[in-house]
């Protein structure tokens, strides 16, 4: 025997399997992302007044991605559409387009990242703190033998607080030479910097991956099943539906999770 | 597998997507906009970019994963999904800031 | 959801052929050994795999129990036997001991080996033993012949599903070997312990968790499709086993509740990894040095996801255990199962609540009243759903034409120690007795009666139930009721005392056996812990080794009746439901010809029929199948 409704509907429920199996899957995905948001609800509710940061993170390239995404669920549905009307040149065209726009995203996210890891604040012996982008090493740069300088794009403050709040303590950044021997600790931006960091590289780290494997499926479909486009078209175009679903679902993730991280 | 029984053609879904990425873009704008208001606290303005927000997410998963046209089964599915999803942030929520009476203050 | 045979595609066996052909084309030619043995899509290969790796898992957690109960017994002494092998795998976390003279004695187990221990013990017993036993071995096995499909709706997410499982049991054993020793956490694994323990076996521990989560969730999600889309038609919903229905709500559970406690387990990872601070609380001190992490985070956080999925996985352990239980019932009883729909609607009520209810493992944590009391309600009333399952496994033994054999003894003896197992919970769901009782020996003798003489017995009860379909040969009954009555004895006079030791202020995870705190070591003291109590520990050492002792038979059973069993014919126990009404052991495709279901599943005794049974499907195109596959 076979097994039944891998491609037409089971009439009591009127969908086929592997929506179902997509959709049970995608529950379980909510509950993944929404224990993590429940977490940075916890985390972000429990600190200290004035030390949760506000605008670490580049607004316009946010919204880029945000722009990027959305088009990339649209060329999804579109690509979609396109099989349901058996147009293959169309279909390959919109997933071409979908995977382009996913691997913008993630040039987009790993900048983003690579800015946070060379972005450091340095606790300096006198008590105040520098913070900004780490511009160079002098050659005889040694953390522990407290020898050498650094030269960072940035700025001085007293005060940690004004690190946080970005949009209030607007920084203006100059070029500043800093001795090793002046400083007490240093630490870039990664996510062992404080749980606000941690939180944002673990969401939108999660996130990425999913983007990820999403990514493979699609080009997996897009590059090697086209066989099956000319023996069974409908189930070929059941798998761009599926996996359309989950590509779907990873930008439904993003469009809270941007507001969430970048603007408030 | 199709769910209705409406024709499908390109331009109908070139058209019903070129109005949902207009209208998400007005969404992200206002999101923007909202968090730069001037006179807000931030517990207000993460309420207006939430609810912003929502509208987005409706407009994704309504037109985009075609939920609105989707059956009672799936939608079972997600209501008890959701309901356990509120559960789980609100109940810890309200563990972690409920304290017994005549102790410390934190 | 009508009464009358639905109106599917019809089955065409005429076209078997031309299906066969341009499918994935392996009808017509021998799979090799690896993908018919390791790389099967098949049900219940899958199934059984599950099942051996699921008892090989449950034999080790059972070991490490036996060395702690020795180390309780006989604190810091040479271990008989297994020092040296211990030692062998273990490095310095088995220490030498060496009597006056400088001689080596053997080898002992120190108190961070005996914390491993007992992580490991509760993880594997859990993660790598009920549950694939319970749902990925019996489910995966059973499930589709119950509801008269060809196999499960996803069967490449299914091998997918095992070979996580796999992965994940090997990540977890191999944390023994590395430096440092396996997880020391307690199989809850709280932060910051969790993150401030120096070893790596954490770390293991966590990666072991993702890939055995990853697996219950492909699981999860195939059942739950397969129980939707694949029941064959006339197979409604209030007809089905309600074996299956425990499945159904099972599978459920695990889809909704394990998420979080991934998403928590990658955060742990990265604390103690990546030097996050998401458990770690400001101003932590380690070894006396303050301010290695960032801080502002909230161990409670961590025991809110852990327990978010903690508290509904207890009911994974149990429900397909109710299932098995039930079957079985229902099959030597010759009747029906009393109050079917009360079953069907309190297992769907008893999932729905178990998601929330977790914080009564967190009374302790300094919870305000209010929501401790939100608590407590759910608590008390999820008891209610419990009871009447329970109950309704009672009264369908009513007027019951019983019939004793092995697995009916098992599925009997659930009765009972389930009962004991849920009686003694109720005090610890109400917050005044738990501040007592919590992390005592109470808690450990309550949950073990739920899982070890509840679960597992059923389990058992399963094993010899469904043997006859896998091999076509039933096991030995004679040793079946030794396994059975040793086991029973055993079991209660291992887990009893427990109850008395927790009463009494026993603290449980105290690798001395609570020596510090007995009335012999601290003389005068208060509230000490008396000598019969210190002396129930080697009473219960030797218990658990006779317990250990009484598997044997059931091992030898399982392989010896593979060649020597009494060979039986397809439906050895006359039962009504699908799963006998397949060839024995079942082809691939399960059925010759497709099931059309025309009754409900516990047709036993109706009145006016040749047999004492009814089976619940007809086959009417068995004829023309037959012809079809020449």
């Amino acid at each position: 025997m076979e097994i039944p409704y891998t491609v037409e509907n089971r009439p009591d429920t009127g969908i086929y399997n592997a929506k179902l199996g997509i959709w049970l899957f995608l529950a379980s995905e909510v509950m993944l992302f929404g224990g993590l948001f429940s977490a940075y609800v916890l985390l972000r509710t429990g600190a200290e007044p004035g030390m949760w940061p506000h605008g670490w993170l580049d607004v316009r390239l946010g919204t880029l991605n945000t722009i990027l995404l959305a088009l990339s669920a649209i060329t999804t549905l579109l690509a979609w559409a396109a099989c349901k009307v058996r147009d293959f040149g169309k279909f390959k065209f919109f997933h071409a387009c979908t995977i382009l726009l996913a691997l913008s995203f993630l040039c987009v996210k790993s900048y983003e990242y690579h800015d946070k890891f060379i972005h450091y604040e340095i606790a300096l012996n006198d008590g105040t703190f520098a913070d900004g982008h780490l511009e160079e090493k002098s050659p005889d740069f040694d953390l522990k033998a407290k020898t050498g300088t650094i030269t960072i794009l940035g700025r001085i403050v007293n005060d940690r607080k004004e690190l946080m709040d970005l949009r209030t303590y607007k920084p203006v950044n100059s070029k500043i030479e800093i001795k090793v021997a002046d400083i007490l600790k240093m630490q870039n931006y990664g996510p062992w910097h404080n749980t606000y960091t941690a939180i944002y590289f673990t969401m939108t780290g999660l996130h990425a991956l999913h983007i990820i494997g999403g990514t493979i499926v699609i080009f997996y479909i897009w590059a090697f099943n086209r066989k099956m486009w000319k023996t069974d078209p409908e189930r070929f175009t059941n798998r761009v539906e599926v996996s359309g679903l989950f590509w779907h679902f990873v930008d439904l993730v993003w469009i809270f999770l941007f507001p969430v991280m970048y603007l408030t | 597998m199709s769910e209705s029984e409406k024709p499908v053609t390109m331009e109908s879904y070139i058209k019903l997507c070129s109005i949902i990425f207009t209208v998400v873009l007005c969404a992200v704008g206002g999101m923007i906009w909202a968090s730069f208001l001037p006179h807000t606290g931030w517990t207000g303005k993460v309420v207006i970019i939430l609810a912003i927000a929502a509208v987005n997410a409706f407009l994704v998963a309504g037109y985009l994963m075609h939920l609105l046209s989707e059956k009672k089964l799936i939608y079972a599915v997600l209501v008890f999904t959701v309901f356990f999803v509120i559960g789980l942030a609100g109940l810890t929520l309200w563990a972690m800031n409920d304290f017994p009476t005549g102790t410390a203050v934190h | 959801m009508q009464a009358t045979v639905q109106q599917f595609p019809p089955y065409r066996p005429d076209d078997a052929d031309e299906a066969a052909a341009h499918d994935h084309g392996h009808a017509h030619h021998e799979p090799n050994f690896l993908s018919k043995y390791i790389f099967s899509t098949d049900h219940k290969v899958i199934g059984i795999q599950y099942g051996f790796m699921s008892l090989c898992f449950l034999l080790f957690g059972f070991f490490l129990m036996l060395l702690m109960r020795w180390q309780i017994a006989h604190p810091a002494m040479a271990v008989p036997l297994f020092g040296s092998l211990i030692h062998w795998a273990c490095g310095d976390m088995a220490p030498a001991v060496k009597d006056q003279a400088g001689n080596l004695m053997g080898y002992a187990i120190s108190p961070e080996l005996y914390n491993a221990f007992g992580a490991m013990h509760g993880t594997i017993m859990v993660f790598l033993g009920i549950v694939p036993l319970a749902f990925a071995a019996f489910g995966n096995y059973v499930v589709p012949l119950m509801i008269g499909a060809p196999d499960m709706c996803f069967p490449r997410v299914n091998m997918a599903s095992f070979h996580a499982f796999f992965l994940g049991g090997v990540v977890m054993f191999a944390s023994f070997f590395i430096p440092g020793g396996a997880a020391q956490a307690g199989w809850t694994s709280y932060s910051p312990l969790a993150t401030t323990i120096p070893t790596n076996g954490q770390a293991f521990w966590l990666v072991g968790m993702v890939l055995l989560i990853t697996s219950s969730l492909l699981g999860a999600v195939n059942f739950i499709a397969t129980i939707i889309q694949l029941r064959a038609p006339g197979m409604t919903w209030m007809r089905l086993p309600w074996f299956v229905w425990a499945q159904f709500v099972t599978a459920f559970i695990l889809l909704l509740a394990f998420p979080p406690l991934e998403a928590a387990g990658v955060l742990q990872l990265m604390d103690n990894a990546l030097g996050t601070s998401f458990f770690l609380p400001t101003g932590l001190a380690v070894a006396g040095k303050v301010g290695m992490a960032s801080g502002g985070g909230s161990p409670l956080l961590w025991q809110h996801l852990f327990w978010f999925l903690g508290h509904p996985e207890v009911y994974v352990l149990i429900l397909p255990a109710m299932g098995v239980v039930c079957e079985i019932i229902a099959n030597n009883t010759r009747k029906p199962i009393w109050g079917y729909k009360s079953l069907v609607y309190s297992v769907l009520f008893v999932g729905f609540l178990s998601f929330i209810v977790w914080a009564h493992h967190m009374y302790m944590t300094g919870m305000g009243q209010t929501i401790a009391t939100f608590f407590q309600i759910t608590t008390m009333a999820i008891s209610i759903p419990s009871v009447i399952i329970l109950t309704c496994l009672f009264l369908s033994l009513w007027g019951g034409s019983i019939r004793i054999n092995t697995p009916m003894l098992f599925a009997l003896a659930f009765l009972p120690m389930f009962g004991i197992g849920g009686l003694t919970g109720l005090p610890l769901g109400l917050a005044a007795a738990d501040l007592y009782l919590h992390d005592t020996y109470y808690i450990i003798a309550h949950f073990h009666y739920v899982v070890a003489p509840g679960s597992l017995f059923a389990l058992f009860a399963g094993v010899y139930f469904w043997y006859p379909k896998m091999t076509g040969r039933k096991m030995n009954e004679f040793w079946g009721r030794v396994h059975f009555w040793c086991s029973f004895v055993f079991m209660n006079l291992v887990f009893m005392p427990m109850f008395a030791q927790g009463i009494k202020g026993m603290i449980r995870r105290m690798s001395d056996g609570g020596i510090n705190y007995s009335a012999a070591h601290v003389p005068g003291a208060i509230d000490t812990l008396p000598q019969n109590i210190m002396e129930l520990n080697w009473w219960i050492f030797a218990a658990a080794v006779g317990l250990g002792l009484s598997q044997i038979p059931f091992i030898i059973n399982i392989f010896a009746s593979m060649w020597i069993g009494e060979k039986v014919g397809t439906n050895p126990w006359q039962a009504t439901t699908l799963d006998w009404h397949t060839p024995t052991p079942p082809p691939h495709g399960n059925f010759p010809s497709e099931p059309h279901v025309v009754r409900g599943p516990y047709e036993y005794s109706a009145p006016g029929h040749e047999h004492d049974f009814l089976p619940q499907a007809e086959f009417p195109n068995a004829a023309h199948a037959a012809h079809a596959h020449h």
